[in-house]
């Protein structure tokens, strides 16, 4: 690598023509990122035969400034502040052929508070540049300074707990299944029977909205009955997560406005409204006191190949700055992609106040989050109570675990399903905080809670060899290595 | 019915024994454990009334087991809790709350439906127990 600056400078970098990008100032080695630069990590494939140096340069003009060929009219600019400066190229280990490439990008570059503005120019038109085989966003680190543009989690972890007097344990829930098809008046009854057995939430699948086997309006009323119903059996605060997700932002707010009248303590929208109607619906949930769930439909399109996309680390980080207060990040044990180590990475973004750089987790940068709230990750996904002791050790206790299959799937009916899970739950928290080895004693104490509870006995006996062992595509590209004991 | 808020509800009620040692864990995390007693179980009845203040220097299970004691020969008709309160920052709230006394009888709630706006329904969740004034509402 070459780690002298060869930026040209001077009247001579303004010459019409083309000229390389690592000459036109977006190859800067000597550079030191300022504490308030938004920075970037991509992992680079250029073509064959394309400097890598010269691809990176590309990346951090492409995605800042640069054109095809020099232009004048960059001289009535303080063009220098403006160029994405790339700083650091290293080899990606055990992957020939790939570079990380570490691109600082000056805050002036960016619209406080606004996730279009940020994606437009990082994930823009970069990601089409023919000199390259494949780019992958892995990490940013965006800066104090621009944190604190943002409103972040609408309610945030700690106050969604203290609304929903619910502490100590992980929250439980499970999906309506099946996920299309149900009339009104039999997806409530689900609700129904799962929130009164013992679960916190239940909720729309991703492609619920409104169609012609159930309107939304009636979603609506027959969900908040069984809530409210399931309420008082309960004497507990429940919610559903009613999906406003539709064709336009005037459709999405009458929903919420609804859901809203209605009493629900939550609401729901998916990834693929995209991000303006993320932050848009973020804005209404701290305005309206309502707890705004995300779906993360359609982000493995993009975050799953190594190669190329953005990977879902990046995609947290925008979603803690856009305002939702739930999203979708893994299981480890269930039936979707993740490996353990990237998916800690992932709840660590949601969740801590400063995430320190742990290469092992694919974390690259030290983030500070500057105090803006928590976001409570959830688990969803062929998980089932027999996992109970897996999933509090992989997942911790700030998360949702969503049982759909394994609450409503279970022969005893609906409401035994929920039970046994909340039991499960309920013990494993106990034996955990009575200091006990619970990972490693986990079926044990499972064993004994069933004893005093015939669904969770059930629960078990059904679904006692279901796990999904399949390699990772995408796990994280740096190994802890054993440092000798000083 | 079984009011089933807080961590525990689902479990068989909690030995003496059982509840030492979450609080032993609430003390090792360096939280302040504190009792509430209540007989309005109603699911938004955040403020249940305090029995004494949070024991934040109180280091000391078996102290927190007397104070428990304490509460349940006075108020042991009703709801009483345990909760464990950290005040660190980024948290500074709950962190775990358990039911560790509950009446003989638990009558459970009412929910009334009051039709509004064509299909549309208000909804109120009221405890039976509360018809009666506070203090009579269980019995003694």
């Amino acid at each position: 690598m070459n780690m002298q600056s060869i930026t040209v400078r001077g009247k001579d970098r303004y010459k019409s023509g083309v000229m390389e990008y690592k000459r036109m100032g977006y190859w800067e080695p000597n550079y030191e990122p300022k504490d308030t630069d938004v920075i970037a990590l991509f992992r680079v494939t250029p073509q064959d035969g394309v400097d890598p140096t010269e691809a990176c340069a590309a990346v951090a003009g492409e995605s800042s400034t640069a054109t095809w060929t020099v232009v004048w009219t960059d001289r009535l600019t303080a063009a220098e502040k403006y160029r994405a400066k790339c700083y650091r190229v290293d080899p990606v280990p055990g992957s020939p052929g790939s570079y990380f490439a570490y691109i600082a990008y000056d805050l002036d570059l960016f619209e406080p508070g606004s996730i279009a503005n940020l994606t437009a120019s990082i994930i823009g038109n970069v990601f089409g540049f023919k000199p390259l085989k494949a780019l992958r966003l892995e990490d940013m680190r965006l800066p104090v300074a621009y944190v604190k543009t943002f409103q972040g989690p609408a309610t945030g972890i700690v106050v969604e707990r203290e609304r929903l007097d619910k502490f100590g344990r992980p929250l439980l829930g499970a999906t309506v299944k099946p996920k299309l098809g149900l009339s009104g008046r039999n997806y409530g009854r689900v609700v129904y029977e799962a929130l009164k057995g013992g679960l916190d939430f239940c909720k729309d699948d991703e492609n619920i909205n409104s169609q012609p086997f159930m309107h939304w309006r009636d979603r609506f009323l027959y969900c908040m009955e069984g809530v409210n119903r399931a309420q008082a059996a309960t004497g507990e605060v429940k919610g559903t997560y009613l999906n406003v997700t539709a064709a336009t932002m005037e459709d999405m707010y009458e929903r919420a406005e609804f859901a809203k009248q209605l009493g629900s303590v939550i609401i729901m929208i998916d990834l693929v409204i995209g991000y303006t109607a993320i932050q848009s619906m973020a804005k209404w949930a701290r305005r309206n006191d309502m707890i705004l769930h995300l779906h993360r439909a359609g982000h493995s399109t993009y975050t799953r190949q190594r190669l190329h996309g953005v990977s879902f680390r990046v995609i947290a980080k925008w979603m803690r700055l856009a305002g939702v207060d739930h999203i979708h990040a893994g299981t480890v044990v269930g039936k979707l992609e993740g490996d353990p180590a990237t998916t800690r990475g992932y709840y660590d973004i949601c969740r801590e106040e400063f995430n320190p750089m742990t290469l092992e987790h694919g974390v690259f940068f030290d983030q500070q989050w500057a105090s803006l709230n928590k976001l409570m990750p959830v688990a969803s996904g062929g998980i089932h109570a027999g996992q109970m002791h897996q999933l509090l050790d992989h997942l911790g206790e700030d998360v949702v675990l969503q049982f759909g299959g394994g609450t409503i799937g279970h022969p005893k009916g609906i409401q035994a399903g929920a039970t046994a899970n909340r039991v499960a739950l309920e013990a494993m928290i106990l034996a955990r905080n009575e200091g006990r080895d619970y990972v490693h004693e986990g079926p044990e104490i499972l064993a004994k809670a069933a004893q005093t509870c015939t669904p969770l006995r059930d629960a078990l006996e059904v679904w006692k060899d279901v796990t999904f062992n399949y390699e990772s595509t995408d796990s994280p590209d740096f190994a802890p290595t054993a440092t000798p004991a000083m | 019915m079984r009011v089933t808020q807080g961590c525990f509800s689902f479990l068989p009620d909690l030995t003496d024994e059982q509840i030492t040692a979450q609080v032993q864990f609430c003390l090792d995390k360096g939280w302040a454990v504190n009792i509430e007693f209540t007989d309005d179980p109603h699911p938004r009845n955040t403020y249940w009334e305090m029995w004494g203040l949070p024991m934040f220097d109180l280091r000391d299970a078996a102290g927190i087991m007397k104070e428990l004691a304490d509460c349940r020969r006075v108020y042991g008709d009703r709801y009483i809790r345990l909760s464990g309160f950290d005040s660190s920052h980024g948290w500074e709230s709950v962190r775990i709350s358990f039911i560790v006394n509950r009446p003989k009888e638990e009558p459970g709630f009412r929910l009334e439906r009051q039709e509004v706006d064509g299909r549309s329904m208000r909804y109120t969740t009221k405890a039976y127990a509360v018809d009666r004034p506070e203090g009579e509402r269980y019995g003694a």
